[in-house]
């Protein structure tokens, strides 16, 4: 019996004891008119259903993960000593086998051990899942009777049912909060060894970014004997240029947008022209590179042919603004909220001192919002700072340390692209800077992000 | 006195003879004429006219929802925030109509202040928050001129020993009897000549309810003041008239102490005598 087919036994099993739960209830029920039941019905249908189903489903978790171990120490056993002796022979040896259980076939003839091994391999195997079944069978069954009869007025079902229910809660927030250790973990493994090769201060302070020619594990008097040059600072100044361009760009345009909607803009023109801004945002950002490459690069080079200014099709500047108009709705957005947010009575009370409309939206709402603003202007900027697309396509990917915004430059995100393309050894320097560069940038948003948190939270605390 | 003067008193005459006690002689500060407020369709005031005398403190009251505030926001035109409202009829200040076309709503308001019924200070330090008016409308060239305006306005809401040694701090680290005598000396800044006060005290305690009251008390002598109040005792105790609304319409107004005690009006009198409202 396949895993699929079992648990969709269990779900019936599931419907069925909790049906079996409820007849149970109003039996019960009857039978003593003089007492309320503890809980409603469906509760104590659910916890039979809990406790036929459960047990049996954690029986199935740990088989499916101790089983394969335990009969591998088996087989193993059964093993001649001149295998099991050599670890790597052992592996070939145990993957052959199962192969050859699972009647998948091998390269060259199977010697007759290894057909033995086999043979022995899919009974345990078959066996193993018997035991499971029956195991299952008979837990699922014990669990169910005990439920069913422990039905009782006293009982207090519902109490239990929600203590599941918070269990699996927390289950669920803590798969997500593993999910973020693990991958901070392993970028962590991946750059200390990367920082084995190259050292911190080489990675932090060069000045020069070429990993190019370099392979891992040089050989000595070779050729290419120089390491090639890991120097992070021209690709943290490209990432901080395109991300300041983007922020000129976006900061003024979201800023009197948010003004405009929630001080100017009748509702019903709020309330269709928002989530028109807001389309900008959910444009894939693919998109943009494109845009950014097939019209706005070329139009920005024009415009500087114009005013006698070299500017490169593919520039800090392109990516800059295209990644500019991207954000604006970040900042639009939740500044328009921020700006509604400020209470009615701050600006009656502005008004009612003989202020005009301008007056109050300068010196009374704008200062009540911004930190909340400035929140949002920083959400924005880790945005901006972790984008690819647009710069992959549009920045010109040349790492080079310079603050003219008329050149090509590269950021962090663009390089890591380059570094993990490609046919690289995934454990030379070339590939693992990726992670040291992955958790540079990761450290840098997740810093913004703070800060921005913290100050939108203070805000928030404000008017309450 | 010129002519117009001269109308003017005459004109409180009729008010002398509704019950207003006359010890000094009394100008007239306002005057509504068939004031009418749609909310939309909705009619929330029916047609007022009413007088405000310069110096005095005239009360409303009334229920909830009778029109009271929404009149009281017309005075210096606070409605025309609202979208949807529309106010027709003549409300004059010392002669002139505030809804005329021509005069300057920032103006007017500068010249009919307004504080509102929960302390709105501005999340500035104290000192930003009384200077704001009067640095808006030019009122101080030098800052030592605005210093003396921060203070003067503080003293005369009698919250100037209070907070002088932290000018500095947020005005909405105050309490809320504190922080609504900002709101006051913050209005007293520009030096307006009329204060509308929105049920002031109904976010307070009893105790700073009675300093805002004695301010109020105190604040006559400079400035002629409207409040709105859900409280009768207030009414009683510091107006010197009372005007009753019920259903968006002005049913009596008249001095204080008559309303009170012999009400012409079978309304008043069931309303005052907490039959309804």
């Amino acid at each position: 019996m396949s895993n699929l087919t079992l648990m969709i036994v269990l779900l019936a099993l599931l419907a069925i004891a909790y049906q079996l739960g409820l007849v149970r209830t109003r039996q019960v029920a009857g039978q003593n008119p003089a007492q309320r039941m503890h809980s409603r019905p469906h509760h104590y249908g659910v916890l039979v259903g809990l406790w036929a189903v459960l047990p049996a489903f954690f029986i199935f978790l740990l088989w499916s993960w101790g089983s394969p171990w335990a009969i591998d120490q088996l087989l193993i056993a059964q093993l001649p000593e001149s295998i099991t002796s050599d670890n790597q022979e052992l592996r070939v040896a145990l993957r052959r086998i199962g192969n050859l259980a699972s009647n998948f076939g091998v390269v060259s003839e199977a010697a007759d051990w290894e057909l033995q091994a086999a043979a022995f391999l899919a009974e345990t195997r078959q066996l193993s899942s018997g035991l499971m079944l029956a195991l299952m069978a008979a837990v699922s069954a014990a669990g169910l009777l005990y439920g069913y009869r422990r039905i009782s007025p006293l009982q207090r079902a519902r109490n239990q049912i929600e203590k599941v229910v918070k269990a699996a809660l927390v289950l669920c927030s803590t798969v997500a909060i593993l999910t973020t250790i693990g991958i901070v973990l392993s970028m962590v493994g991946e750059s200390l060894r990367f920082f084995s090769f190259v050292s911190p201060m080489d990675f932090f302070f060069g000045t020069t970014w070429n990993p190019r020619f370099s392979t891992s594990g040089v050989a000595e008097g070779s050729l290419t004997g120089s390491q090639g040059s890991f120097g992070m600072l021209p690709l943290l100044a490209g990432t901080f240029l395109i991300a300041a361009i983007a922020m000129v760009v976006a900061i003024p345009l979201g800023l009197l947008a948010a003004i405009y909607l929630s001080e100017y803009a009748s509702p019903k023109l709020r309330a269709t022209a928002k989530p028109i801004i807001e389309v900008l945002a959910g444009i894939p950002t693919i998109v943009y590179g494109f845009f950014a490459l097939v019209t706005v690069g070329p139009f920005l080079s024009d415009l500087g042919d114009f005013f006698g200014l070299d500017i490169r099709a593919t520039s800090a500047l392109t990516a800059g603004v295209v990644m500019g108009i991207m954000i604006i709705p970040f900042i639009s957005s939740l500044s328009d909220d921020i700006i509604t947010q400020v209470p009615k009575s701050l600006r009656d009370g502005s008004l009612g001192l003989g202020a005009t409309k301008s007056e109050t939206i300068r010196k009374v709402v704008l200062p009540a919002a911004l930190p909340g603003i400035v929140g949002a202007i920083l959400l924005a900027a880790s945005r901006a700072i972790g984008e690819t697309m647009i710069v992959v396509l549009a920045a010109g990917n040349s790492p080079s340390l310079t603050a003219n915004p008329f050149e090509a430059v590269s950021t962090m995100t663009v390089t890591i692209v380059n570094q993990l393309t490609g046919d690289n050894d995934f454990s030379s320097p070339q590939s693992l800077v990726a992670f040291a560069l992955g958790l540079t940038l990761f450290v840098i948003t997740l810093l913004l992000n703070v800060v921005a948190l913290v100050i939108v939270r203070k805000y928030r605390e404000q008017y309450e | 006195m010129t002519r117009d003067h001269q109308d003017r008193i005459q004109q409180v005459q009729s008010i002398t003879e509704t019950g207003h006690s006359m010890n000094q002689q009394t100008e007239l500060k306002m005057k509504a004429r068939d004031v009418k407020v749609y909310y939309g369709n909705d009619q929330a005031i029916k047609g007022i006219d009413m007088d405000v005398v310069k110096n005095e403190v005239l009360a409303f009251i009334g229920p909830s929802g009778c029109g009271k505030s929404t009149f009281l926001r017309c005075l210096n035109r606070m409605n025309d925030t609202i979208d949807i409202c529309r106010v027709t009829g003549t409300i004059e200040l010392d002669g002139q109509n505030m809804y005329d076309p021509s005069l300057d709503v920032v103006q007017l308001r500068a010249q009919v202040g307004m504080v509102f019924q929960k302390p709105n200070p501005f999340p500035k330090s104290i000192y930003d928050n009384i200077a704001y008016g009067p640095k808006l409308h030019g009122l101080a060239s030098k800052k030592s001129d605005l210093d003396d305006i921060v203070e003067s306005s503080l003293q005369k809401a009698g919250l100037w020993n209070e907070v002088k040694d932290r000018l500095d701090q947020p005005g909405t680290g105050l309490s809320g009897g504190q922080q609504q005598r900002l709101c006051i000396a913050r209005t007293i800044a520009v030096s307006p000549e009329v204060i509308l006060m929105d049920e002031p005290c109904s976010a307070l305690d009893p105790i700073a309810t009675s300093i805002i009251e004695e301010l109020i008390d105190e604040l006559k002598a400079n400035f002629t003041i409207v409040m709105v109040t859900h409280n009768m005792q207030q009414a009683a105790r510091v107006s010197d008239r009372t005007a009753f609304f019920h259903l968006g319409e002005l049913v009596e107004v008249g001095a204080t102490n008559e309303v009170f005690t012999n009400p012409k009006h079978k309304r008043t009198e069931d309303y005052i005598t907490g039959r309804y409202g």
